[in-house]
C-alpha cells in the first residue's frame, strides 16, 4: 500500500460530514417533531349548540338584577332592566375575559378585573373593555327562557 | 505520614483521594469578598438561594398531599390546611417565602443595576440571572392557580389570556399554555407539570450556570469604590462570609416562621366557571404594577388595543432590562454612566408607585 492512500480526501470527507450533519439534524427532528405536537392540545369540538333553555323561570328574575347561566361551555349573563325587559348576553369579558356581573347600583354590567363598564345594551361604555358583549336574542315560551345566538 | 492527615483524619484523606476534597478546599480558601461601603448588597443573592432551597424543600413535602385535577385540587389542600399536622405551616412557609424570594431577587437585581456589576465581563451573568427572575415569575404564576381557588381560577384567567393577546403566536403560546382554548381542569394538570417538573429543572440549570459565573469572576467592585483608587480590603468567603450569610438566613427562617403562623396562607372559595370574577380581585404583589397600569390604559391607543400596547410596552421594558450591559457602552468602557443609574431608578419608582396605587384604589370604583 502507498502512502498516498492516506491522504484525506476532501471530496470523500466532505461527503461523510454532510453524511453525518444531515442525519443529526434529521434525528433531532424526528425527536422534536413528535414532542412538540404532543405539547400542543388537541382541539375539542365546539359546543354548537345555538339554542340554551335555561333553568330559570321568568318570574324568578327580579327587575335591576342578573344572573349567570351556562351557554354552552361558556358562561352567559340573563338581566331583567328596571323597565321590565330580559336581555341577555355573552358573560366573557372582552378585554381579558374574566366573568362580568350585574351592578344594581349601577344598572351596568360591571367586570371586577380590571374595572370595565357596560350599558344595558352590552356597549362597552368606560374602562379598558375594547369591545361590546356578544348579543343574545331571549325568547320566553310561557315558564320558560330561551337563549339563543343572534344570528 | 503526609500533613494533610493531622490536619483532617483517615476518613478525610481517604475521601481525598477518590473524590478530591483538596482542590475543593483550595477554592474554598481562595475566595475572598471586597469589603467597602456596599458590601451589603452582596448577600441579597445568597438570601434568595437560601429562600429558593426552601422552596424546593417544602414543595417536595406539598407533592406528598397534593392532587391535580380540578376535581380534587381544592379538596386536597383544603385537607392538607385543616387535617394534615403541619400542613398550615408548610403551605404557608411555601407561599410566604415564595414572595420573600421575588421580594429579595427584586432588590438583588436593582442592586447589581446601580452598582453596574453587570459590566464586562460579567454580562452572561446578568443574562442568566434575568432568566432566572421569568422563571420565578413564571414558579408564581403557575403556581398560584395550584389550589384552584376563584382568585387563581380568575388570576390565570388573565392572565393567559394577556399571552394570547400577543400579536403572532399569541393565540396559540395561549393555547399551549391554557391546554385547550379555556381555564380548566387541563390546565391545572398542564400548570402542575411545568410548576413541578419543568420549571424546576430549567431552574437548577440556569442557577447552575448563575453560580458558576459568579465563583468565575468573583464579587464585583463598583466603579465608585474602583474610581477611589486603592483596592478595597477583602474577607475570606470561608468563613467570614459565610457565617454572616448564615446569620441572614436563620433571621429569614425566623421571620417566614413568624409571618406563616401569624398569617398563614389562606385559601378562598373553589373556582367555579360559573360565577363572576369577585370584585376586587387582585394579582400577585409582583404582577401589580403591570396590572395596574393596564387598568389605566384607554381601551384603544393609536388604533391598536390598549391591552395590547401594553403587553408589548412590557414586553420591550423587559428586553431593555435584558440587554442593559449591551446598551451601557459608556460603563463596559470604564467611563462614568449615569444614564443608566438613573433609569434604573426610574424604573424602581415607576415599579412602587403603581404597586402602591394597585392597593389604594378603590376596587369598585
Amino acid at each position: 500500500m502507498t502512502e498516498h492512500v492516506l491522504e484525506p480526501d476532501e471530496n470523500r470527507r466532505g461527503f461523510i460530514n454532510w453524511l453525518l450533519g444531515t442525519s443529526a439534524v434529521a434525528f433531532v427532528l424526528s425527536v422534536f417533531y413528535p414532542v412538540a405536537s404532543y405539547l400542543v392540545p388537541p382541539t375539542v369540538g365546539e359546543s354548537t349548540a345555538g339554542t340554551v333553555t335555561l333553568p330559570i323561570k321568568p318570574d324568578d328574575v327580579k327587575a335591576n338584577t342578573g344572573q349567570i347561566f351556562k351557554f354552552g361551555s361558556r358562561p352567559g349573563i340573563l338581566i331583567r332592566t328596571s323597565g321590565g325587559d330580559l336581555r341577555a348576553f355573552s358573560a366573557v369579558c372582552t378585554h381579558l375575559n374574566c366573568t362580568v356581573q350585574y351592578r344594581s347600583d349601577l344598572s351596568q354590567i360591571w367586570c371586577a378585573c380590571h374595572n370595565g363598564h357596560y350599558d344595558l345594551n352590552g356597549k362597552n361604555v368606560a374602562g379598558p373593555p375594547p369591545r361590546p358583549l356578544d348579543t343574545f336574542v331571549v325568547n320566553v315560551r310561557g315558564t320558560q327562557i330561551v337563549v339563543s345566538k343572534s344570528a | 505520614m503526609e500533613a494533610g492527615e493531622q490536619r483532617h483524619g483517615r476518613l478525610w484523606m481517604w475521601l481525598d483521594r477518590r473524590i478530591g476534597l483538596k482542590e475543593l478546599e483550595k477554592l474554598a480558601q481562595k475566595k475572598q469578598i471586597p469589603v467597602h461601603r456596599h458590601s451589603i448588597w452582596y448577600y441579597l443573592g445568597g438570601m434568595t438561594l437560601f429562600l429558593f432551597i426552601i422552596q424546593v424543600s417544602t414543595g417536595i413535602l406539598l407533592l406528598l398531599y397534593y392532587r391535580p385535577s380540578a376535581e380534587e385540587a381544592f379538596e386536597s389542600v383544603q385537607f392538607l390546611m385543616a387535617e394534615v399536622q403541619f400542613g398550615w405551616l408548610i403551605r404557608s412557609i411555601h407561599s410566604w417565602a415564595a414572595n420573600l424570594m421575588i421580594f429579595t431577587l427584586f432588590v438583588h437585581l436593582f442592586s447589581v443595576l446601580l452598582l453596574k456589576a453587570y459590566r464586562p465581563p460579567r454580562e452572561v451573568t446578568w443574562f442568566s440571572g434575568m432568566a432566572l427572575l421569568g422563571l420565578a415569575m413564571g414558579f408564581g404564576f403557575t403556581g398560584y392557580l395550584l389550589p384552584w381557588n376563584e382568585l387563581a381560577y380568575f388570576a390565570t384567567k388573565v392572565g393567559t389570556e394577556i399571552t394570547s393577546a400577543v400579536p403572532g403566536i399569541g393565540r396559540f403560546a395561549g393555547r399551549l399554555l391554557r391546554g385547550g382554548d379555556e381555564v380548566t381542569g387541563a390546565t391545572l394538570t398542564r400548570f402542575y407539570g411545568i410548576h413541578v417538573a419543568i420549571l424546576p429543572a430549567a431552574a437548577m440549570a440556569l442557577l447552575g450556570l448563575h453560580l458558576y459565573l459568579v465563583q468565575r469572576h468573583g464579587m464585583s467592585v463598583p466603579p465608585a469604590v474602583e474610581g477611589e483608587g486603592a483596592a478595597p480590603r477583602t474577607m475570606p468567603f470561608v468563613p467570614n462570609f459565610l457565617l454572616r450569610d448564615v446569620v441572614g438566613w436563620l433571621s429569614a427562617l425566623a421571620i417566614l416562621a413568624a409571618l406563616a403562623a401569624f398569617f398563614p396562607a389562606e385559601l378562598g372559595r373553589k373556582a367555579d366557571p360559573f360565577l363572576p370574577a369577585p370584585a376586587g380581585i387582585k394579582p400577585e404583589w409582583y404582577f401589580m404594577f403591570m396590572f395596574q397600569t393596564l387598568k389605566y390604559l384607554p381601551s384603544h391607543i393609536l388604533g391598536i388595543e390598549g391591552e395590547v400596547a401594553g403587553i408589548l410596552g412590557f414586553g420591550l421594558g423587559g428586553l431593555f432590562l435584558l440587554l442593559v450591559p449591551i446598551l451601557d457602552r459608556r460603563t463596559a468602557q470604564g467611563r462614568p454612566g449615569r444614564l443608566f443609574t438613573w433609569i434604573g431608578i426610574g424604573i424602581i419608582l415607576y415599579m412602587v408607585l403603581f404597586t402602591v396605587l394597585g392597593y389604594m384604589a378603590s376596587a369598585t370604583k
